[in-house]
């Protein structure tokens, strides 16, 4: 199996926040409509593909929106002022390039403080390079949304970029729709959005499908760099497969039956048990009278910063995992 | 006078009867459904032109305050806040207790008495008591109960240009923005919804939204100004008297981007003054109702309000004429099919 750079490379330089998520959306429609029996996307703006089976109804969730800042102020100058969707921190955005859906480019920089780290972001501001305000506003509106400005790094084994949470999980999605040919199983593809802003598409997604398993594809945290918190997941040790997080218990049985089928495949693999953050599942488990949820985690390194990191193998045996699952008779 | 009545009943989360017993009263004559849910939520319904789309506008009748926790062996009462209360606003007050609307003052140790470093910080509640003027723990039992809901005494009063202090803005400018269009909108079918407990959680906004399923919402609020000199424009949320401030995200909901277009271009072709709410923080009904069952579409629409969640917060009678010209002309659009196209 090749690692796909070329869609890896379109999908983390595809602007997308949450809640703006119509670009993304788009491109990840075109990547797989030839490959789906339906496509709908409802009005949080979740994408969901359908490829039609007898079997099971299994929701396959990879959120598509990513963190970014959301313009609420244009001073008389010209500089922008913002709030956060999603985690930020301020340290991380300091003199980072921004780009906003129509392409402005801003770099975030910040007012005079004396102790740097207690750096706020209502002391940041965005300079777009103007000379005032009536040049600001031909250009950007308060209420529009700037990200990270993309880039595409990768070697041999690794891939480093912006936006890896989470178009590895879309990509580890699109992959397996071109992939999986003989399911019988029934199969939910969402693209699901606000994720970043608290699983916010993944409930009225799960809502409208009511599976009968849940499966998401997201980053997890890795504990394997220079002194590091203690966490049992590091980069190119296989995919992960969630034990807990703050947001969810996986089901034992369906866990189970990943560690099965990953043993039985030869897919390495490492257990996760993250302390904080959670994913899509943890709304999805909630849903209705209640779903069995797992999640395959891809191990990333300096998530929500501009540049995270994932092995190229681990993404690859993410994949093969979730492909031989969606392919399994699953009896909860 | 409508938000007078509103502001001066009891309406505290949990305890919204006094308010959805006037608004019943209000809107009985002027709806062709009526019904309160199980949480005690007014969910109304205005039959008119049938649209494609399910419209729903949403006001929270409730009001942030205190409840009784305990009456010590002296008969003073110790209590708890409901919502968001900032400690600093109640040292000295006077409240009403119960049904009864018993007479209260909230007491605390006088500034001769403080030690240096009390007198630096908010007292904190543990240390502040109501007072009703009875000596015995019997005495005080015979007027108030554990459980019992208090509320600020505070009278509406009109001062300034144009402006009012009340307490309860928040909601009650909402309520009544609600009330007036079903009254006035004749032929437009919209569903309009009266929620229970949006200060503690947007606990009834859930199973009402779950009820309606509702297409489009429009949340009426009172929300954050805080509009002094000497602050960078950027730290203040909203402004009195430049009209409707219209929401951009808090931390329940990033409106959908095209209704927030689509109302901004109704004020400018109407000429109502807008502004933009620019605080990311707080949060409303809109947070439950829009990723309730398959998800939808939400805006909201707010007065501005000084001096929120206290005895005296302070409004605009020009942006709540400004507010209520603004959703006349979005039902407006509503009716024409305009504000639908495109969702």
């Amino acid at each position: 199996m090749d690692f796909n750079s070329k869609l890896l490379e379109e999908l983390v330089k595809t602007y997308g926040p949450s809640g703006n998520e119509t670009k993304i959306c788009n491109y990840i429609k075109g990547q797989i409509e030839k490959y789906v029996d339906e496509i709908i996307i409802d009005s949080l703006g979740n994408l969901i593909a359908r490829k039609k089976g007898n079997g099971n109804k299994i929701m396959i969730a990879a959120h598509m929106d990513q963190i970014g800042f959301m313009i609420t102020d244009i001073d008389d100058n010209g500089f922008l002022r913002f709030t956060n969707i999603g985690g930020v921190s301020p340290l991380v955005s300091l003199n980072q390039h921004v780009v906003f859906e129509n392409g402005v480019l801003g770099i975030i920089a910040k007012e005079p403080v004396e102790d740097i780290s207690k750096l706020k972001l209502s002391n940041m501001y965005i300079d777009i390079g103007v000379r005032d305000k009536n040049e600001a506003e031909s250009l950007v509106n308060i209420g529009d949304v700037c990200v990270y400005l993309p880039h595409y790094c990768e070697n041999e084994n690794t891939v480093f970029t912006s936006a890896l949470d989470d178009r590895i999980g879309c990509y580890i999605a699109i992959e397996a729709i071109k992939a999986v040919n003989n399911s019988s199983n029934d199969l939910y593809f969402v693209f699901t959005a606000q994720e970043e802003v608290g699983t916010r598409g993944a409930k009225t997604s799960a809502y409208r499908i009511e599976p009968d398993i849940c499966i998401s594809l997201d980053v997890t945290g890795s504990g394997d760099t220079p002194k590091a918190k203690t966490f049992a997941v590091g980069l190119n040790k296989g995919t992960a497969i969630k034990v807990k997080d703050q947001s969810i218990l996986t089901h034992p049985k369906l866990r189970n039956i990943m560690i099965d089928i990953a043993k039985n495949n030869n897919i390495p693999y490492q257990l996760e048990v993250l302390e904080h953050g959670g994913t899509d599942s943890g709304a999805v488990h909630l849903t209705k009278e209640g779903v069995p949820s797992g999640v395959i985690s891809i191990p990333t390194r300096y998530i929500h910063s501009t540049t995270e990191m994932v092995s190229k193998n681990d993404v690859i045996n993410s994949l093969k995992l979730l492909i031989k699952l969606l392919e399994h008779n699953i009896e909860i | 006078m409508l938000l007078k009545k509103l502001t001066e009943a009891s309406g505290v989360s949990g305890n919204e009867k006094e308010v959805r017993d006037i608004i019943i009263a209000e809107i009985k004559d002027h709806v062709d459904d009526l019904k309160i849910d199980k949480l005690g939520n007014i969910i109304a319904y205005k039959n008119g032109k049938p649209s494609s789309k399910k419209l729903m506008i949403t006001a929270h009748m409730d009001e942030v305050g205190l409840m009784v926790t305990d009456i010590d062996d002296k008969g003073f009462i110790k209590f708890t806040t409901v919502g968001g209360i900032d400690k600093r606003v109640l040292v000295s007050k006077t409240v009403h207790i119960g049904d009864n609307k018993i007479p209260g003052v909230i007491g605390s140790k006088p500034i001769h008495l403080q030690k240096k470093n009390e007198r630096n910080k908010a007292i904190d509640i543990d240390n502040l008591y109501i007072d009703i003027g009875t000596d015995t723990k019997e005495e005080t039992s015979k007027f108030v109960k554990i459980g019992d809901y208090v509320t600020f005494d505070s009278k509406y009063i009109e001062f300034g240009d144009d402006l009012i202090k009340a307490k309860a803005l928040d909601n009650r400018v909402g309520c009544s923005l609600l009330i007036e269009l079903i009254k006035e909108v004749k032929d437009v079918s919209f569903y309009g919804v009266f929620t229970v407990m949006e200060e503690i959680g947007l606990r009834g906004a859930g199973p009402a939204a779950y009820y309606v399923n509702p297409d489009i919402s429009i949340i009426l609020e009172g929300t954050l100004c805080y509009d002094v000199p000497k602050i960078d424009s950027h730290l203040i949320p909203t402004y009195i008297n430049k009209g409707p401030a219209i929401s951009l995200m808090d931390r329940t909901t990033i409106f959908n981007r095209s209704l927030r277009e689509k109302i901004v271009g109704i004020a400018i072709k109407n000429n109502i003054p807008y502004q933009y709410r620019k605080s990311s923080m707080g949060g409303n009904d809109s947070g439950n109702i829009h990723t309730k069952k398959e998800g939808s579409i939400t805006a909201t629409i707010s007065v501005p309000c000084r001096n929120i969640h206290s005895p005296t917060s302070v409004m605009s009678k020009k942006d709540y004429d400004n507010t209520y010209r603004l959703l006349r002309a979005i039902i407006k659009d509503f009716e024409k099919g305009e504000l639908v196209n495109g969702f």
